[in-house]
């Protein structure tokens, strides 16, 4: 090592060069020092005991089979995740109708994936987005159109989950936006009631929104109000959404220089468009990272959904796996699910990367 | 009624206080039209303050200020009205950054006058060449040097078309080798006949474009006078003290 680096210097062979960067061998890497021998030997056991994992998940498991019993053998049975596929993922909706959730799925997918690039985002595409909710809610329900009618205490699976976690988010987030300028503003009444919201929101856990919203709101409604069972948890998660996205977006407000407001102002900009083209698309840029956080959080919390016997894929799954044919296949249940939970958070997750690596890219010389 | 339309700026009488500490004492300043005052003074003497009442990113609570004969006052439609004469440059430039250089000098435009994006684009490129800088346009302020991002905050403001430029310190964020294509950008504006008042520490600056320097010490007006008279033989002792102190 300490030979290479001196030669390194003392040939200094072209001074306009950068030095050549001396490369570590393998062995190097792994037991360089103590601190690397250490972690390498516990990533090996780590990786060791795995092995069993392996077995179940991979050499031993059942992939295909007609027969329950066949499962019985000690290895995963991913054969029943196979049979159960469709209810897994659509629940009790009609398997006639199937295709009604399918479609709203693709419709979800081919939105999202058109909304991706920033260049795109403005009022033309949230009407795009209200329209689409629009025809995805008409999809489910059905009842026009000569759609049969599918009431909401059957929809479930995958894309209750996926309409849940998307109408919290897209629902809470403007009404976070103005919770958060509530808190920062010169009224006091705004700044009260701002705050109120976000502390009694944030101070419940999302269990007991969603008892309170399930079981109280409908006592608490005049007679002859009601409101169904997914309308209200979807208002649990849309007012929870917006309080924890609502100190989010504060912290991101915090962090705009009065500056800028006051540039606005010498321009003779009103004050709300300021605040929506100069201060808010720079504090929502500075907390891409904690947003993200709370978009992925939300989109796992619909799962709680369950407790108020709304029947989302979680729901389904556990439903799936009590069939008295099947041995009992509540881990592979499990894992498929989570399985799926991950696609969908590390998907936002790398999405959010790339967009700060946007804003990023915008502040080097 | 004919004198006054003469005047670009009237400030009478101005006192202002932060809490109980009082940064402008009476303060009385009259500004022609077509012309370039620059306000010198020491650290906290209260510069910045005073110009940024004009426009009221400071509220005075004392004396009268008229701007093109419309008076600073509560009335929100005088705001606007004096906001749309006066435009304003800061010591850091306060760009939007999540905005290329062209949107900078657009979207005011589009924002504050409801004008279409083309026009505003089309002036925005006018004025970015103005300041010789139009190959920036699609760059964001963050790409760029202190000095370009400074020329673009004035053609932002010239985007508005304001009868009266404020600068607060344009340069004094700069590195050395920027300070004079600034300069120079503000000395052009000021052979184009452009009312300005300048706060700043540039005495070069200020001896050839000045029409009268003025010197402010503890929020109080000292000295206004022609720049000759002013550099070489001061009224107050106050201001050549000030000026030995600057001018080593
Ligand atoms: N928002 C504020 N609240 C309280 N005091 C303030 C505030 N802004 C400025 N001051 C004080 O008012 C005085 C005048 O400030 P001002 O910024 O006008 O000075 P300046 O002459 O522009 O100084 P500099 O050359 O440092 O820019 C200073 O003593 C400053 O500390
Ligand atoms: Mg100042």
């Amino acid at each position: 090592m300490s030979t290479l680096n001196m030669d390194a210097v003392g040939a200094l062979p072209n001074p306009s060069l950068p030095p050549r960067r001396t490369r570590k061998s393998f062995v190097q890497l792994l037991f360089g020092d103590l601190v690397s021998a250490c972690l390498t030997v516990a990533v090996g056991a780590l990786l060791l005991s795995m092995v069993p994992v392996l077995n179940w998940a991979v050499f031993d498991a059942i992939w295909t089979t007609n027969d329950p019993a066949a499962c019985s053998q000690g290895g995963a049975c991913w054969a029943f995740i196979v049979a159960k596929f469709r209810f897994i993922i659509f629940g009790t909706y009609p398997p006639d109708e199937q295709w009604r959730p399918l479609l709203v799925m693709g419709i979800i997918l081919a939105m999202i994936l058109g909304s991706l690039s920033p260049r795109l985002w403005g009022a033309r595409l949230i009407y795009l987005w209200v329209f689409a909710v629009v025809v995805m809610l008409v999809l489910m329900a059905g009842g026009v159109f000569g759609l049969e009618p599918v009431s909401t205490s059957k929809w479930g699976g995958l894309p209750i989950t996926l309409l849940l976690a998307l109408l919290s988010l897209g629902l809470g987030f403007p009404f976070a936006i103005f919770l958060a300028l509530g808190r920062r503003s010169n009224l006091p009444i705004a700044r009260m009631l701002s705050v109120l919201t976000i502390e009694l929101v944030r101070g419940l856990p999302l269990v007991g929104l969603l008892f309170v919203a399930s079981i109280l709101l409908p006592l608490l409604l005049p007679a002859g109000w009601s409101i169904d069972k997914l309308g209200r948890t979807l208002a649990a998660l849309t007012i929870f959404a917006a309080a924890y996205l609502a100190e989010v977006i504060r912290g991101g407000l915090q962090g705009v220089p009065s500056g800028q407001v006051e540039a606005a102002k010498a321009l003779g900009i009103p004050g709300w468009k300021a605040v929506a083209h100069i201060v808010l698309p720079q504090a929502l840029q500075k907390v891409i990272p904690p947003l993200t956080n709370t978009a992925i959080v939300m989109v796992k919390n619909t799962s709680l959904v369950l407790i108020v016997g709304v029947f989302d894929m979680l729901s389904a799954s556990r439903v799936a796996a009590t069939d008295p044919m099947w041995p009992a296949p509540f881990v592979e249940s499990y894992v498929f699910v989570a399985l799926i939970y991950f696609v969908i958070c590390f998907g936002i997750s790398h999405y959010a990367r790339w967009l700060e690596s946007r804003v990023q890219a915008r502040s080097y010389r | 009624m004919i004198d006054q339309r003469s005047q670009a700026i009237e400030i009478e009488a101005l006192d202002k206080w932060y809490g109980h500490f009082q940064v402008l004492r009476n303060i009385d300043l009259n500004v022609t039209q077509g012309e370039r005052i620059v306000v010198c003074g020491p650290s906290g003497s209260g510069k910045s303050t005073l110009i940024r009442c004009v426009n009221r990113l400071e509220e005075h609570q004392r004396g009268s200020i008229r701007v093109n004969g419309i008076v600073l006052n509560d009335s929100v439609k005088n705001l606007d009205a004096i906001r749309r004469e006066v435009g304003m440059v800061f010591q850091h430039f306060n760009l939007f950054p999540h905005l290329t250089v062209k949107e900078n000098c657009a979207l005011p435009q589009i924002l504050s006058r409801q004008k279409k994006r083309a026009d505003a684009e089309a002036l925005a490129m006018h004025f970015l060449e103005k300041v010789r800088i139009p190959e920036q346009a699609d760059k964001y302020p963050g790409q760029l040097s202190g000095g370009q991002q400074q020329r673009v905050a004035i053609a932002r403001a010239l985007c508005m078309t304001p009868k009266i430029m404020l600068f607060d310190e344009p340069t004094s964020a700069l590195d050395p080798e920027m300070v004079k294509e600034v300069l120079d950008t503000m000395v052009a504006l000021a052979e184009e006949g452009m009312t300005m008042i300048v706060v700043t520490h540039e005495m070069g600056f200020a001896r050839k474009v000045a029409d009268r320097v003025v010197f402010m010490e503890a929020g109080e007006i000292v000295e206004a006078n022609d720049p000759e008279t002013f550099f070489n033989a001061p009224d107050s002792a106050r201001t050549r003290n000030f000026l030995s102190n600057i001018m080593h």
